[in-house]
């Protein structure tokens, strides 16, 4: 089995960021030890879609009741979960949380002044396809005040969660949406260490996809740590 | 070792923040949507001993970490990784939320085996205020004969877990301090 590429720090938040004022305490101070890749970081869980329902990739239908829509502009956010060596990951579970349109999250913890939207849970999930290929259909979440500084605004984000084939591959990030004024202000997006790499998790309006009178697309990619190729595949 | 010939860089970790539940655990954000992954890490099938294991994420000013996420990644008691070799339902895979008052953490698998090195289960954390989840490993008291444990040296122990009663193990994590845990760049 060949081992992955190292980590390419230099593409990655520290985990101190001064700026982001929460990672103070939440920071190893040491070193990362480096291991060499053994079954434990090499493998990793395989999902299929009998853990998923149908609809669960559906944001606007999700949780809404029969009949009715979230509120809130109609966007998809697609794109494909490539590697570094830009091969597809199929069959990669990804999950995405966001806030409604209003900027507010379906959570016990947040009490933010806008409204909860009946209609929106605010969660998906789904399986990539054989190109690698996923698709959420949702509304566009607003942007909201977080308690970083006296007037300090997330800008409109997706979270997302991915799974590649090995455990040392899984990837938390936010996806903002290309134009989004707060991006060069917000302290989270601020931790990458680079504009390249900020643009690298910034979805760009996509109207090749877009459906007339109905939905704007953007374009999402995912990449996720490649592996060393093998000698067998040099010349394929 | 040469520079990877790389066509692609990767994608620029975030961090979870303080709404994971929503995507991850949505019971836990407050709400029933569907199914969620991850409950049940070994399944009703495999075999070996059945063992608890339960602790805290702490922050640097002594605080529990009550919005932190875990994710496990476990072989079987026979040291197979699924899906090869595993039991019918055993997955190996599960993730855990921290309480919202204690911070304290809790899940139930079965001991995992090992084909080289000591048993570990292997621990992916995510919180508000980490930008990039951390790896490491949860090793058990009689631990021995593993070279990561021998690489890491005098910073070892952080990494095993005490025997509460019999079957029930603790594993604090320390993200700061003197006895900060051991975490990998895997
Ligand atoms: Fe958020």
């Amino acid at each position: 089995m060949s081992g992955l590429y190292p980590r390419d720090w230099s593409v990655q938040p520290a985990a101190n960021t001064p700026d982001y004022r929460t990672t103070k305490f939440r920071s190893p101070t040491r070193p990362l030890v480096r291991l060499e890749n053994t079954p434990s970081d090499s493998t990793g869980p395989v999902f299929n879609h009998d853990d998923l329902g149908p609809d669960d990739w559906n944001l606007l239908t999700n949780f809404a009741r029969p009949g009715e829509s979230p509120i809130g502009p109609r966007i998809f956010v697609h794109g494909r979960v490539l590697d570094e060596n830009a091969r597809p990951v199929p069959n990669a579970l990804v999950e995405c949380w966001q806030a409604n349109a209003g900027g507010r999250y379906r959570h016990k913890v947040d009490t933010y002044l806008a409204p909860i939207d009946p209609n929106f849970g605010g969660c998906g999930r789904t399986l990539t396809d054989s190109e690698g290929r996923y698709r959420f259909h949702t509304v566009q979440p607003g942007a909201y005040p977080w308690p970083n500084g006296p007037n300090t605004w997330r800008p409109a984000h997706v979270h997302f969660s991915v799974f590649g084939e090995a455990f040392a591959q899984r990837l938390i990030t936010q996806c903002y949406f290309e134009g989004d004024p707060f991006i060069p202000l917000c302290a989270i997006v601020q931790t990458i260490p680079s504009a390249e790499a900020v643009d690298g998790v910034t979805a760009k309006l996509d109207m090749s996809e877009t459906v007339p009178h109905d939905m704007v697309a953007y374009r999402f990619d995912i990449i996720l740590r490649g592996r060393h190729r093998t000698w067998h595949e040099g010349g394929l | 070792m040469t520079r990877p010939n790389k066509e692609r860089v990767e994608s620029a970790s975030q961090t979870a923040g303080p709404y994971v539940h929503i995507g991850l655990a949505p019971t836990a954000a407050g709400f029933e949507i569907y199914e969620e992954a991850g409950r049940d890490i070994a399944g009703p099938n495999a075999e070996g001993e059945r063992i608890r294991v339960e602790g805290v994420v702490w922050d640097g000013a002594g605080e529990p970490v009550r919005d932190a996420l875990i994710e496990v990644w476990q072989p079987n008691a026979a040291g197979n990784y699924a899906p090869d070799g595993v039991e019918a339902g055993f997955r190996g895979w599960g993730r855990v939320i921290c309480d919202f008052d204690t911070g304290e953490w809790a899940f139930e698998t079965v001991r995992p085996g090992a084909k080289e090195g000591a048993p570990h289960l292997n621990l992916w954390i995510v919180a508000r205020g980490i930008n990039i989840g951390l790896h490491t490993r949860m090793y058990f008291p009689d631990a021995t004969e593993d070279p990561v444990l021998t690489q890491l040296g005098a910073r070892a122990h952080t990494l095993l877990a005490t025997e509460q009663t019999t079957g029930v193990y603790r594993f604090d994590i320390r993200l700061q301090g003197t006895q900060e845990t051991v975490f990998f760049d895997v």
